[in-house]
C-alpha cells in the first residue's frame, strides 16, 4: 500500500487537489456566545474567550467536525485543521499559551478522523488533513513602534519555539501534512520552516516528500496592489526566501480576491520548482468587512487561471463556504493541473 | 517544462530577487558597512549613530551594491547586538532592505544573530574547516536551515591556501562534504579562495593573482554550481598611496578575475579605473605583474609606478569652476547650493584668512550676497535660496569651533558686523515653516538668525533678545490667538525697556491688527511684514544708521493714520442687533427635506491612513504657495518664469513624498464623527443613539447690516431648527512620526528638506481631510453614495456639504475646538493635542465640523458686537472678558477690559 504522502504526490501528479473554504466564515454561522468558547475547566478564565476559535476544537469539538465534513461533502481534498491561531504566542492574547499543544492535537485529531471515514467511504478519493500554522499575531521583520523601527516585539527564537510546539501537536494528532499559511512576514515563516526541520531532524522525518517526509506547503499573503507581502517582499524574492526547503507547494492566500491573486500566482507558476496553490478570499472586503463574492463570480474569476494552468492545489480563505468549494471542485475538474516535470529536481 | 532557475542560478533576496543569470557578469558586493573595512562606518557604530550609519548603508545602494556585507567584528562592541539592531534597521528601510544581505562575521555566534533577521535569502560570510570538519558540517547544515548562501575561504587545519594546489584541494573537500553530507544546494556554495597582494618584492607572492584566477577557473570547471567571490583591493596592497596605480590594478585583476570565473566581490567602486582606459603602458607593467609574465615585473611595475603618482585626472569639464580662486568657488557653490567641496573651500579661506569670522563676514557674506540679490531681482526663487541656505549653514558649521569664545583672548563682541535678528513663534502655536523662511531669506542677506522655535514665551524672547544682544525681534504665528501673545509680547518690551524694532508675522497676522492692537503697546518700532520677500528691506530700514530714525517716525505714523481710519470706520459700520440678525437667517425650506441619517453613527477611527491613497487627494496650489511661487497647478509648472523652479520643487516633492510612503516617515490617522443632533438658536445640542444630550457647540451669527434678501449667516442655519438632524466632526494629522525625520535634517543643517517634509506634512493632513470628506459624504454618512468627482472637482468644492473649521471665518473660535476634540476623543484616540492656544499637535493636523445639507456653504462670520458676545459668554458659560478675549478679531468695538492700556 502507497503511504499517505506517496498517495497525496501521485493525485497531485493527476489533478488539481481542493482545500476547503473559510472556517471563520463557518463558525459565525453557529452564532456562538461566550459560554461555547469555555471548557469546564476554563469556566472561571479571567479573560473573555469569545472569538478564540481554535479553542472551539476543545469546548464544542462537534461544530469543528460538521464544518470539516461540509467541506469534504463540498469535494475538499485537504482539509485544514481548526489551528489559524493555535501558537503559544497567538493564543497569549487569551492568556492560553499553555493549551497551544492541546489545541493543535484535538483540532489534528479531530480533523483526521473525518478525513479517514471519508477516505473510507471515497476509496478513489483519499482525503488529507494540512495541520495549519497561521502567521502569529506578532511580526519579526517589522517594528509595531512607528518612532523605533529597530524594535521588534518577537524575536526569530521565541517564533522558531512556539512553532516547534505546534508542529509537534499537530503531527501527534494525525496531520498529513504541515501548512504554513497567511505569512505576512517572511522571516515568521522562516521561523517555522526552521522549527519544522528541527522537529523533523529529531524525530527522523525525511524533509523531502519524495523520501516520504511529511510534506510542506507554504501560502503567502499579498497585502494589496503593490504586489509585495507585508514586510516587503515580492512574490518572486518570497519565492526565493522559502526555496531551502524541498516544499510540497508553494502558493497565496488571503487577502485578495482571486481575480486580484492571478498576476502574482503566474509568477510563481512560471517560477516555482514546487506544486503551487491559491485560496484567495471571496472577493474583497466591503465597508463593513463583509465578503460579497458568491460561487459563481468567484468560479468565473478562478477558471481564467485554470485555463492558463497555473494551479496545483486549490480553495477558498476569508469569505468562502462549502458553496464555494463545490464551485471550485466542479471547475477543477475541468481543467489539467500545472505540471511541474520532476519534483525530484528540488532536492538539490 | 525544462529545468528550473532554481536548479541553475544562485538565487539571493532582500525584499526583491537577485539572481545571478549568466547575463548579470559580476555582482558588486558594497561594503562600506563592514566595520573592519571602513573608519567612518566603525565611528558611528562605536558612537551610536545607527541613523548615520543607515546612510552609509543607502549610499551604497545608490552608489549601485547589489549586495550589502554588514560586518561588526569589533573588540570595542557587543557584536551580536550591534549586527541585529542593524539588521533591523535596515529591515526598516525598503530602499536598502531591497537588496539581499552579506552576514559578515568570524564568530558564528554573530553570524547566528544576523540570520535570524534577514527575511530574505542572504549570505553567510564565512565558514571554513579551519576548525575541522564537525564544526564545519555543523555550520553548514545551520546556514542551510535558515535559507542562506555562505562563503567558504580557502582555509583547512593547516592554514589558509597560499597556493594554487592548495586552493582547488581545500575547496574541493568543502564542496564534497558539503553537497554530500549536508545535502546543500551547490549553487549556494560561494568560494573565497583568497586574493592576496602581489608585487610586494617577496618571491612567494609572485604567483598570487594567478594562483587566484587559476583556482577561479579550476573551481568552476570542477565543482559545477559553486561561485568565486573575494576582495579585490588586497591585491593592490603594496602600492598604498599611490591611487592611480592601484585603481589600475583593481581594473585589470577584476578583467581577468572575471574572465576566468569570479562571480562577485567587495570594489570600491570609486578605486577602479576603466580596464580600456588604462594608459597602455601602465597596463603592461600591471598586468605583467598580476599575470606573472616576467622576471623582473615587480621592479619595473614600482620604477614606473614613481611616474603616475595622483594627478586629478578625473576632474571633467563641468568642474571647471573648482579652479577659479577659493572666493569665487564659495559664491559659486552658494549660488548653485553646491555641498560637495564647501567644506574644503571654507578651511582654505579660513587658512588664507587667517580668521573664521572674516571668513564669514567676507566670502561667505559676500556669495549670500549675490544670492539675495538674484532673489530679490527675481533671478533665484525660494527653493533654490534654501538650498543656498545650505550651504552657507555647513560652512559656518565647520567654522564655529574656530571661533572664539567669551572669555578667549581675542574674543571681541563689538568686532562682527554682522546684525543679529531673533525669531520665534510665539507661547501657545506651533507652527513654523513660515518662520523658517523669513529666517533663510535673512539669513541670505547677512543677518544672523537666532531662532527660539515654537511655543516661545514672552520672557523667553526678551531675555535671549538682551543676551544675544538681537538687533530686531521677530515674532511669528498662524492661528488667531497668537495675535493676543504678540501683544502681549510688545507689551511686555515696553515694559521691560527695550527698544529695538519688532517684526510681526505670520498667516492671521495683518496691517491692521499689528496698527491697533500691537504699534500703541511699544514705543519702538513695530512693522508688519506681509512675506519672507518683503523682510529683508524691512529689516534693513529698521536698522541702519542713515534711515532707522526716518523709518521709525513714518512707519509710526502711518500705523496712526490707519488707527483713526479704522476708528472712523467701526463707528460708521452698521451693525443689526443680535436679535434682528436671528430674524434673518438662511432661508432654508425644511418642509421637503428629511436629513439622511448617517449609515454608521458615532466614531469611526482610522489608525493608519494610506499614504498612497491620500496623495491623489492633494491640492499642489497651496504647496507652491508656502514657497512663494504663486500661480494655479498645473499651470504653474509652464510659468515662462518660475516654470523651471516650480517643476523642479514639485520634483523635488514628489521623491520626498515617495520616500514618506516607502520608508513610513510619516504616519496619518485620523477620527470621524457623526452624531444626532438638535438646534437651539445658534446652539447644536450633541445627542448619543438615546437621545441624551452629550455636549453642544456654540456658533456664532454675521452680524453686519445686510442689505434686502441677504440673510445674517450662521452655521446653525443648515441645520433643521424643528426636529432631529446629524453633524458631524473630524480630526486629521499627516504628523505623526514627523519630529525624527526632522531631528535628522536639522543634524545636517538641512533647512530645505525641513521646510519641504513640513510643507508635504500640511498638504497631506489637508489631502486626508478631502479623503475622508468624501469618505463621509459617500459611505459613512452616504448622503452622497454616487459621487463621482475629480480631484479638481474637490479642489473647486462641487461637492455636497462643507467642512468648516474652529478658528476659520464661519466659526473663528478656537476653544469650540476644544469641545470638538472631547467628543471625538481625539487626544486618546489619535494623538493629537491642542496648545494653551488651541493649536493642534502634530502641526500637520486638520479639524473640523461636517454639514451635510445641500445648501450649506462657507462664509465669513465679520465682525459682531456685544449683544451676540455676551449671548455668546452666557450660553458657553464662560466671563465676558474670556469671551471677547477669544474673540477678539471679530469684535466691532473696543471692548472695556482690552482697551485700558490702548491709546487708541
Amino acid at each position: 500500500m502507497l503511504s499517505r504522502t506517496n498517495l497525496l504526490l501521485q493525485k497531485l501528479n493527476t489533478r488539481i487537489l481542493i482545500l476547503d473554504g473559510a472556517m471563520g466564515t463557518m463558525i459565525q454561522r453557529y452564532k456562538l456566545a461566550e459560554e461555547d468558547f469555555r471548557t469546564p475547566s476554563l469556566k472561571d478564565h479571567p479573560k473573555s474567550l469569545k472569538g478564540n476559535n481554535d479553542l472551539l476544537s476543545l469546548s464544542r469539538p462537534e461544530i469543528i467536525k460538521e464544518i470539516h465534513q461540509a467541506y469534504l461533502d463540498a469535494g475538499s481534498d485537504i482539509i485544514e485543521t481548526n489551528t489559524f491561531s493555535g501558537t503559544s504566542i497567538a493564543q497569549e492574547d487569551y492568556k492560553l499559551s499553555h493549551l497551544a499543544y492541546e489545541l493543535n492535537y484535538q483540532s489534528a485529531k479531530i480533523a483526521k478522523e473525518v478525513a479517514l471515514a471519508y477516505s473510507e467511504q471515497t476509496p478513489d478519493k483519499p482525503r488529507f488533513v494540512a495541520g495549519a500554522l497561521g502567521p502569529t499575531n506578532r511580526t519579526a521583520s517589522i517594528s509595531p513602534d512607528v518612532n523605533d523601527p529597530g524594535y521588534r516585539a518577537i524575536t526569530f527564537d521565541q517564533l522558531a519555539e512556539a512553532y516547534a510546539e505546534q508542529v509537534k501537536g499537530l503531527l501527534d494528532g494525525g496531520a498529513d501534512i504541515l501548512l504554513v499559511e497567511t505569512i505576512f512576514d517572511t522571516l515568521n515563516a522562516k521561523a517555522a520552516l526552521y522549527a519544522i526541520q528541527e522537529v523533523y531532524e529529531e524525530r527522523n522525518i525525511p524533509l523531502d516528500p519524495t523520501e516520504g517526509g511529511i510534506p510542506i506547503m507554504i501560502s503567502g499573503t499579498i497585502t494589496d496592489a503593490s504586489g509585495r507581502t507585508l514586510s516587503g517582499q515580492t512574490t518572486e524574492a518570497f519565492l526565493i526566501s522559502m526555496s531551502h526547503v524541498p516544499l510540497l507547494s508553494i502558493g497565496l492566500n488571503c487577502a485578495l480576491g482571486a481575480k486580484e491573486l492571478r498576476p502574482y500566482l503566474k509568477v510563481l507558476a512560471k517560477k516555482a520548482p514546487f506544486f503551487v496553490s491559491a485560496y484567495p478570499n471571496a472577493g474583497l472586503p466591503n465597508e463593513f468587512g463583509a465578503y460579497d463574492q458568491g460561487p459563481d463570480e468567484m468560479g468565473n474569476q478562478v477558471e481564467v487561471f485554470l485555463k492558463e494552468g497555473l494551479i496545483n492545489i486549490l480553495g477558498g480563505c476569508c469569505g468562502t463556504t462549502p458553496d464555494h468549494i463545490k464551485a471550485l471542485a466542479d471547475l477543477a475538474a475541468k481543467y489539467p493541473p500545472r505540471k511541474i516535470s520532476d519534483l525530484e529536481l528540488t532536492e538539490n | 517544462m525544462v529545468k528550473h532557475n532554481h536548479d541553475t542560478y544562485l538565487q539571493l533576496s532582500g525584499l526583491e530577487p537577485l539572481i545571478f543569470t549568466p547575463e548579470i557578469n559580476f555582482v558588486n558586493i558594497g561594503e562600506r558597512t563592514n566595520i573592519t573595512g571602513s573608519k567612518r562606518f566603525s565611528r558611528l557604530i562605536l558612537n551610536g549613530q545607527y541613523d548615520e550609519a543607515l546612510e552609509v548603508a543607502l549610499d551604497q545602494v545608490r552608489g549601485g551594491a547589489q549586495i550589502l556585507d554588514v560586518c561588526m567584528d569589533e573588540g570595542m562592541l557587543d557584536g551580536e547586538a550591534a549586527m541585529v539592531k542593524f539588521l533591523n534597521l535596515i529591515a526598516s528601510e525598503p530602499e536598502i532592505s531591497r537588496i539581499p544581505i552579506m552576514i559578515d562575521s568570524s564568530k558564528w555566534p554573530i553570524i547566528l544573530a544576523g540570520l535570524k533577521c534577514v527575511q530574505g535569502k542572504g549570505i553567510v560570510n564565512s565558514i571554513s574547516l579551519k576548525n575541522g570538519e564537525e564544526e564545519f558540517l555543523h555550520q553548514a547544515k545551520t546556514i542551510k536551515k535558515f535559507g542562506a548562501a555562505v562563503v567558504v575561504m580557502a582555509f583547512d587545519e593547516k592554514g589558509q591556501a597560499d597556493s594554487y594546489e592548495r586552493r582547488i584541494e581545500i575547496c574541493k573537500r568543502s564542496y564534497d562534504l558539503m553537497v554530500e553530507k549536508v545535502k546543500f544546494n551547490p549553487q549556494d556554495i560561494i568560494f573565497d579562495p583568497n586574493i592576496f597582494p602581489v608585487a610586494t618584492g617577496m618571491e612567494e607572492h609572485r604567483t598570487n593573482a594567478l594562483d587566484f584566477f587559476r583556482a577561479t577557473k579550476w573551481i568552476k570547471q570542477n565543482l559545477p554550481g559553486a561561485k568565486i567571490s573575494g576582495g579585490v583591493s588586497n591585491v593592490s596592497f603594496s602600492f598604498r598611496g599611490n591611487n592611480p596605480v592601484r585603481e589600475a590594478m583593481h581594473a585589470a585583476f577584476l578583467y581577468h578575475a572575471i574572465k576566468h570565473g569570479m562571480d562577485m566581490g567587495i570594489v570600491n567602486p570609486t578605486m577602479l579605473e576603466v580596464y580600456d582606459d588604462i594608459p597602455k603602458d601602465l597596463l603592461t607593467h600591471v598586468e605583467d605583474v598580476l599575470l606573472d609574465r616576467r622576471e623582473d615585473a615587480t621592479e619595473r611595475l614600482l620604477e614606473f609606478a614613481e611616474t603616475v603618482k595622483s594627478g586629478d585626472k578625473k576632474e571633467l569639464v563641468n568642474e571647471a569652476w573648482r579652479s577659479d580662486p577659493v572666493e569665487k568657488r564659495i559664491e559659486h557653490a552658494l549660488v548653485k547650493g553646491i555641498l560637495d567641496h564647501i567644506i574644503e573651500d571654507t578651511e582654505e579661506a579660513r587658512v588664507k584668512l587667517q580668521n573664521p569670522l572674516k571668513v564669514i563676514e567676507g566670502p561667505l557674506m559676500d556669495g549670500m550676497n549675490v544670492v539675495g540679490d538674484l532673489f530679490g531681482e527675481g533671478k533665484m526663487f525660494l527653493p533654490q535660496v534654501v538650498k543656498s541656505a545650505r550651504v552657507m549653514k555647513k560652512a559656518v558649521a565647520y567654522l564655529e569651533p574656530f571661533m572664539p569664545k567669551i572669555g578667549d583672548v581675542g574674543y571681541d563682541a563689538e568686532q562682527s558686523s554682522i546684525k543679529k535678528i531673533l525669531l520665534a513663534t510665539v507661547k501657545g502655536d506651533v507652527h513654523d515653516i513660515g518662520k523658517n523662511i523669513v529666517g533663510v531669506v535673512l539669513a541670505c542677506n547677512s543677518y544672523q538668525i537666532i531662532d527660539l522655535g515654537v511655543m516661545v514665551d514672552a520672557q523667553t524672547i526678551i531675555d535671549e533678545a538682551i543676551k544675544n544682544k538681537v538687533h530686531i525681534i521677530g515674532l511669528s504665528g498662524l492661528i488667531t490667538p497668537s495675535l493676543d501673545e504678540m501683544v502681549n509680547v510688545a507689551a511686555e518690551m515696553e515694559r521691560q525697556g527695550l527698544h529695538i524694532p519688532l517684526l510681526i508675522g505670520g498667516a492671521t497676522t495683518s496691517r491692521i491688527h499689528t496698527a491697533v492692537k500691537i504699534d500703541p503697546v511699544y514705543s519702538g518700532t513695530v512693522v508688519h511684514v506681509t512675506d519672507a520677500s518683503k523682510s529683508v528691506p524691512i529689516a534693513g530700514e529698521s536698522i541702519q544708521e542713515d534711515t532707522r530714525e526716518n523709518y521709525h517716525h513714518n512707519i509710526k505714523a502711518t500705523y496712526q493714520q490707519l488707527r483713526i481710519d479704522h476708528e472712523a470706520k467701526q463707528q460708521a459700520k452698521q451693525m443689526a442687533t443680535y436679535e434682528e440678525a436671528k430674524a434673518n437667517p438662511t432661508l432654508i425650506d425644511w418642509s421637503g427635506h428629511s436629513p439622511k441619517i448617517p449609515n454608521k453613527l458615532g466614531l469611526s477611527v482610522f489608525e493608519d491612513l494610506d499614504l498612497s491613497e491620500i496623495r491623489k487627494f492633494i491640492d499642489w496650489t497651496p504647496f507652491f504657495s508656502t514657497w512663494m511661487l504663486s500661480g494655479k497647478y498645473p499651470k504653474i509648472l509652464e510659468d515662462p518664469v518660475i516654470g523651471k523652479e516650480a517643476k523642479k520643487l514639485y520634483n523635488d516633492a514628489n521623491t520626498m513624498l515617495d520616500a514618506i510612503i516607502a520608508e513610513n516617515w510619516l504616519q496619518a490617522k485620523a477620527v470621524v464623527g457623526l452624531f444626532p443632533c438638535k438646534r437651539e438658536e445658534d446652539d447644536v445640542k450633541i445627542q448619543d443613539e438615546n437621545g441624551k444630550d452629550i455636549t453642544s457647540f456654540h456658533f456664532l451669527r454675521q452680524q453686519g447690516k445686510k442689505g434686502k434678501g441677504v440673510p445674517n449667516r450662521c452655521l446653525t442655519d443648515f441645520l433643521n431648527p424643528g426636529q432631529k438632524d446629524y453633524i458631524g466632526g473630524f480630526a486629521v494629522t499627516a504628523g505623526i512620526g514627523i519630529e525624527k525625520k526632522l531631528e535628522e535634517f536639522k543634524k545636517k543643517d538641512d533647512d530645505y528638506n525641513d521646510i519641504m517634509l513640513k510643507s508635504m506634512a500640511d498638504r497631506l493632513a489637508e489631502a486626508g481631510a478631502e479623503y475622508l470628506h468624501q469618505l463621509v459624504r459617500k459611505e459613512i454618512w452616504g448622503y452622497s453614495p454616487d459621487e463621482s468627482l475629480a480631484n479638481e472637482d474637490l479642489i473647486r468644492e462641487s461637492y455636497t456639504g462643507i467642512r468648516p473649521a474652529p478658528g476659520y471665518p464661519a466659526c473663528p473660535e478656537h476653544s469650540e475646538k476644544r469641545t470638538l476634540f472631547e467628543l471625538l476623543e481625539v487626544e486618546q484616540r489619535i494623538g493629537i493635542s491642542l496648545t494653551e492656544s488651541f493649536a493642534m499637535y502634530p502641526t500637520s493636523s486638520v479639524s473640523g465640523f461636517y454639514f451635510g445639507h445641500p445648501e450649506s456653504k462657507y462664509f465669513g462670520l465679520g465682525k459682531i458686537a456685544q449683544d451676540q458676545v455676551q449671548s455668546y459668554a452666557q450660553r458657553k458659560g464662560i466671563s465676558l472678558e474670556q469671551a471677547e478675549k477669544w474673540l477678539s478679531p471679530n469684535l466691532a468695538y473696543n471692548p472695556q477690559t482690552l482697551s485700558v492700556n490702548q491709546a487708541i
